[in-house]
């Protein structure tokens, strides 16, 4: 009796009681950062003006940080002429154990000053804090730390004994992982004894700038890393200087398709890494709720802004439905709004002109008949948003199975027989990147050895580390970046992609 | 008992359905867990998640030592957690072993505390090696000295080597005790079972033998409720309210010692199985040195400074 | 040593053996007395006894799967950060040095700046060997092959005299999740003990490295006869005594091994496994 009555009363108080869990807003503050109200160029260990200037802004709320310089071909110019005397006069000079710690220390004050890279990189690019401080500046520090110890060890890379630089490699870098792309492209130029002329993409400049006060603290000689702000042209004006004879670049395929050819008749050297269009296989045997985490983080990490995204999901016809209702459900809970709160999952397009693209192929996806779905978001009014997407019932033969939108927008086909997802993850003019996903060990190595991908990631995705090599087959570049592989393209003797 | 229509009591019946699960990824799983452990709960939501947890904690005594006077402050405890402060909430239940059970009720009955009911444990908690009969009596036992709620442990012997008929059945014997009144919690002590897997197979057999609530460990084995185990058990759960209609509730016990860890736990319910179980009726938190925590970060909130054990009572 | 001028006492500096993460005396009470160039005496450090051994291998066994499971990174991390405290503490090893041993002052400098340098060349490893030493190998049949290496377990490490080899021996063991005993004798025990409180102020793990200092003639044969050591660097044995070493160490098949030129790859292999792992392929 006394048993009834107490579950009677613990019925009463508890039940029907509808809950929901609102987070308060959880705001990363911005006092860590100060941002000059303009910025010119890093050349020779220290900054310059510039001449022309145009403004770079936040994409969450369109607020103007501040003026980039427009780096013209005169800046180019004494940039590489930096960059050469630095190698002549004191890099070249260095023995690679000096080198090597010159990395340490820009590491050490990459750890230091991690919550202000991690910031300014949301503030610039749009993307989560939470990405930026968990996943981005960790790696960069990564990158550094890792080629560092490289440099006293080139004899046992493979390459033959006692590899030479090239002197004076000229970078290009993309918007999507602006610090990121940095990294993977100063360390290993600078392990392998190169001295560096950089050029961080247009909208997205704020965090190589202040990576040249890191060099300052660190005390990297005068011109062994120079940073030119600008546009295309600027990039133009790299890829053409007759001083550098080692081009890196990443970003678009069509623009690397510009490069392949600018330095057809000559004897520059480039590595690419381009666009993707990353099938991400799902078997009937894979373990379902990662896979669907698996799926969100290929296609929805960094607002699918990724090269490597898995922005195909290719999914065995007997699970479909099953995987895409738990997808829809799991996308539910993505949370889109502010970067700088810690609990955003979604953050801005980096620009309006990303923006347009990615709703021009969306609207593409709705005219060839495929089926669109996102949760129900609140975007804010000012800034760029896009809601996380999927369109089902895609086929081969769809633009937005074809085409990279870089956007959070998944296109979703099916197969039936692991032979016909193999043909449909390679049907494609790139081949950056794939997933594979399933608890038989012996269906992932046969998986993985017809996969035509540079990168293949089984049972997760979107994983990186400074010692695995990353790059891609056919139109998605040529050569390596990180691991032992990615030496081979900053030393001569040392094997080349795309070379003569 | 129908077994909702999913299996039919065999244990051939069973193994079919069990062998068709999704194995769970051990890295996905865990890489899951750690990125909703990074969910920043501020201000008014956590004013509400320290409230919520308050009033899901299963406050628990369960040792050798255990007395009437013991069981009696944490019964105090339990229904009033603060003496200064009547604003804060009662706790979820008093678990107690099943000798303890009508001192618990008797005393909770003569403070104020009829609202709080009584769980024991029971099945030979906390191994399970003993026969049936014994487990048997130990649940009616604590039923008669009025628990409303009983934590049964599995025999993790029988799992282990694969006896998957036997725990089922053992489960469904408890259940027929219980009845349809008191409310049965299944203990799995996952850092014994290891694998997840393994959580996610006893999860879904225990739903089907009947369980009210699925519930991590006994507290006396670690590794006890961690989050990605928590995280297994959530997902089942929801799986099954899409198979069944009907929502089974969850109890990780053991290792819950902070507010973060709290917390973190209801981030997981929260973006796992759902805001429907932010409710006492299907999240529970087998702790006893928790609360205090609870305690001291409630005084934060509202004082705007740093708490002292001093200012809360030990039980 | 005070002048007229100098009327401050200096606080001497007691030099215990490290095991575990912490300092202790020799459970046999014994110590043995290290002096300068000049005979002026410098310090009492411990004469580790079998039972200082025994308690460090033990430490070494029970610190050895989380310092191997930890992710190369992590251990290049932490063995960059000794070298930072090193640098830190560079001018009194370098006092330490010259004081002790035979040698000029400006040559202890030149011997410290090399073993820093010479740590972090070893540090930079870390992430680095399986690029080098481990394979995917060409199988004829439909097979995934690969060879990866692994550390052995905890190595024994009978220093020699110089400070330098000191430091090779043990960076080439740890860096890749080896754990190490370390028997140091004579007056290396004074630098040595000052290198172990470098280890306890970065973020190495305890029982990771374990310093004895004592007589290599009475400790070594006690390592080398024990079954729980599965490696050992006895580059600082006298050569007529390495043999009797070797047969004590064949109970267990010790790996032993001597080095004579210091910074090598080779070093840090030559105390790891190779395994070579087999998957079928098919769908």
């Amino acid at each position: 009796m006394a048993t009834t009555l107490a579950l009677t009363t613990y019925r009463l108080i508890r039940n029907g009681r509808k809950m929901t869990f609102e987070y308060a807003p959880a705001p990363e503050s911005r006092a860590i950062v100060s941002i000059k109200p303009k910025y010119g160029h890093f050349i020779n260990g220290s900054f310059v003006a510039g001449k022309k200037h145009f403004p770079t802004i936040n994409p969450a709320t369109e607020e103007v940080l501040s003026l980039i310089s427009l780096g013209g071909v005169s800046d180019v110019d004494k940039a590489v002429a930096a960059a050469q005397k630095a190698y002549t006069k004191s890099w070249s000079k260095l023995s690679g154990k000096e080198r090597g710690k010159y990395l340490y220390r820009i590491a050490r004050i990459l750890q230091e000053r991690a919550r202000e890279f991690a910031v300014l990189e949301t503030l610039d690019n749009g993307k989560p804090i939470r990405e930026t401080r968990d996943i981005d500046i960790p790696l960069v520090a990564a990158h550094f730390f890792y080629h560092a110890g490289w440099a006293d060890k080139l004899d046992y890379a493979g390459l033959g004994h006692s590899p030479k630089p090239y002197g004076v490699a000229g970078q290009i870098i993309p918007w999507n992982f602006p610090l990121l792309m940095l990294a993977w492209k100063v360390a290993p130029a600078l392990a392998t004894g190169n001295t560096v002329v950089l050029k961080p993409a247009e909208t997205t400049s704020l965090t190589a700038l202040l990576f040249a006060e890191v060099c300052q603290q660190a005390e990297l000689p005068d011109g062994v890393v120079n940073i030119v702000t600008g546009d295309g042209s600027t990039g133009a004006a790299i890829v053409n200087h007759p001083g550098i004879h080692k081009i890196a670049f990443t970003g678009s395929t069509e623009v690397g398709k510009k490069i392949a050819r600018a330095i057809a008749s000559t004897d520059k050297k480039a590595t690419l890494e381009l666009g993707g269009k990353g099938a991400n296989i799902v078997f009937d045997d894979a373990p379902v709720d990662e896979a669907v985490e698996g799926i969100v983080n290929g296609i929805f990490f960094n607002q699918g802004h990724v090269c490597c995204a898995g922005s195909r999901l290719i999914l065995q016809e007997s699970i479909a439905e099953e995987v895409i209702e738990k997808l829809k459900v799991r996308m539910s809970k993505i949370r889109v709004g502010d970067p700088l709160d810690k609990n955003t999952d979604l953050g801005a397009i980096n620009s309006k002109e990303q923006l347009v693209k990615i709703k021009e192929l969306s609207a593409v996806g709705d005219a060839e008949g495929a089926q669109r779905w996102s949760p129900q978001c609140n975007l804010p009014d000012t800034g760029f948003w896009f809601a996380p997407t999927i369109f089902t019932g895609v086929t081969q033969a769809n633009r937005i199975a074809q085409e990279e939108i870089f956007g959070p927008v998944l296109s979703v086909l099916t197969f039936r027989t692991p032979q016909e997802a193999i043909d449909k993850a390679n049907n494609t003019p790139f081949g950056l990147s794939a997933g594979i996903w399933s608890e038989k060990g012996s269906r992932i190595f046969w998986a993985s050895q017809h996969l035509k991908a540079g990168v293949i990631w089984a049972n997760t995705f979107n994983k990186f580390d400074p010692a695995s090599p990353f790059g891609g087959y056919k139109e998605s570049g040529w050569g390596r970046e990180g691991g032992k592989h990615g030496l081979a393209a900053y030393l001569k003797n040392g094997k080349e992609s795309g070379a003569k | 008992m129908s077994f909702y229509g999913l299996v039919d009591g065999s244990e051939k019946s069973l193994l079919k359905f069990l062998d068709q699960l999704s194995g769970v990824d051990q890295v996905g799983a865990e890489s899951r867990a750690a990125m909703l452990a990074t969910r920043s709960i501020k201000t008014t939501s956590k004013k509400w998640a320290i409230d919520t947890a308050i009033s899901m904690v299963d406050l628990t005594t369960l040792e050798g030592a255990d007395t009437p006077g013991k069981v009696r402050a944490l019964c105090s405890k339990a229904v009033r957690p603060d003496p200064t402060d009547p604003t804060v909430p009662s706790v979820g239940a008093i678990c107690v072993y099943n000798d303890m059970v009508e001192i618990a009720r008797t005393h909770l009955d003569a403070i104020g505390g009829k609202h709080v009911p009584v769980a024991a444990v029971s099945t030979a908690f906390p191994s399970g090696r003993a026969s049936m009969e014994v487990k048997i009596q130990d649940t009616q036992d604590a039923i008669n000295a009025g628990a409303a709620e009983i934590d049964m442990v599995i025999d993790r012997g029988a799992f282990l080597s694969g006896k998957y008929g036997l725990v089922f059945d053992e489960i469904v014997k408890i259940r027929e005790i219980c009845g349809e009144k008191v409310h049965l919690k299944v203990i799995f002590e996952t850092g014994e079972l290891v694998t997840y897997d393994n959580v996610r197979k006893a999860s879904y057999l225990a739903m089907l033998a009947g369980a009210d609530f699925i519930k991590t460990s006994t507290g006396k084995v670690a590794p006890a409720a961690t989050p990605p185990v928590v995280l297994v058990m959530l997902e089942a759960v929801r799986d099954f309210y899409t198979l069944t209609q009907r929502k089974i509730g969850v109890k990780p016990a053991g290792g819950i010692r902070t507010t973060k860890d709290a917390i973190k736990q209801l981030v997981l319910v929260n973006e796992t199985a759902g805001p429907d179980w932010l409710t006492p009726q299907l999240f529970r938190i087998g702790a006893s040195a928790l609360l205090n925590d609870l305690l001291m970060q409630r005084m934060k909130m509202s004082d705007g400074y740093y708490a002292s054990p001093n200012y809360v009572s030990i039980d | 040593m005070a002048t007229k001028k100098q009327l401050r006492v200096d606080v001497k500096k007691t030099y215990k053996i490290f095991i575990n993460g912490a300092f202790a005396r020799s459970e046999s009470g014994r110590v043995f007395e290290v002096s300068a160039k000049n005979g002026d005496f410098i310090a009492n450090p411990a004469l580790a006894s079998r039972k200082d051994l025994r308690d460090a291998v033990s430490a070494a066994r029970a610190a050895h799967s989380g310092w191997s499971k930890a992710t190369a990174y992590n251990r290049g991390q932490i063995l960059y950060r000794i070298a930072e405290m090193l640098e830190g503490r560079a001018e009194q090893f370098e006092s330490e040095i010259a004081l002790t041993s035979q040698i000029t002052a400006l040559k202890a400098k030149a011997q410290v700046t090399d073993a820093i340098d010479r740590w972090v060349w070893y540090a930079g490893w870390s992430d680095k060997l399986q690029a080098v030493s481990g394979a995917t190998n060409p199988v004829s049949g439909p097979f995934f092959n690969f060879s990866i290496s692994e550390p052995q377990g905890v190595i024994a490490i009978a220093s020699d005299v110089s400070f330098i080899d000191f430091i090779d021996a043990i960076a080439a063991a740890v860096v890749s999740g080896n754990t190490t005993v370390v028997l140091v004798p004579g007056s290396l025990a004074v630098p040595a003990m000052t290198f172990a409180e470098v280890l306890a102020t970065s973020d190495l793990p305890a029982g990771v490295i374990n310093i004895l200092s004592g007589s290599l003639d009475e400790l070594a044969p006690w390592a080398a006869s024990h079954m729980d050591i599965d490696g050992f660097d006895i580059s600082g044995i006298n050569k007529k005594k390495q043999g009797e070493l070797k047969v004590a160490g064949a109970e267990n098949l010790k790996r032993i091994h001597a080095f004579s030129n210091g910074q090598s790859p080779s070093r840090i292999l030559a105390f790891m496994e190779s395994k070579t792992v087999w998957h079928s392929v098919g769908v």
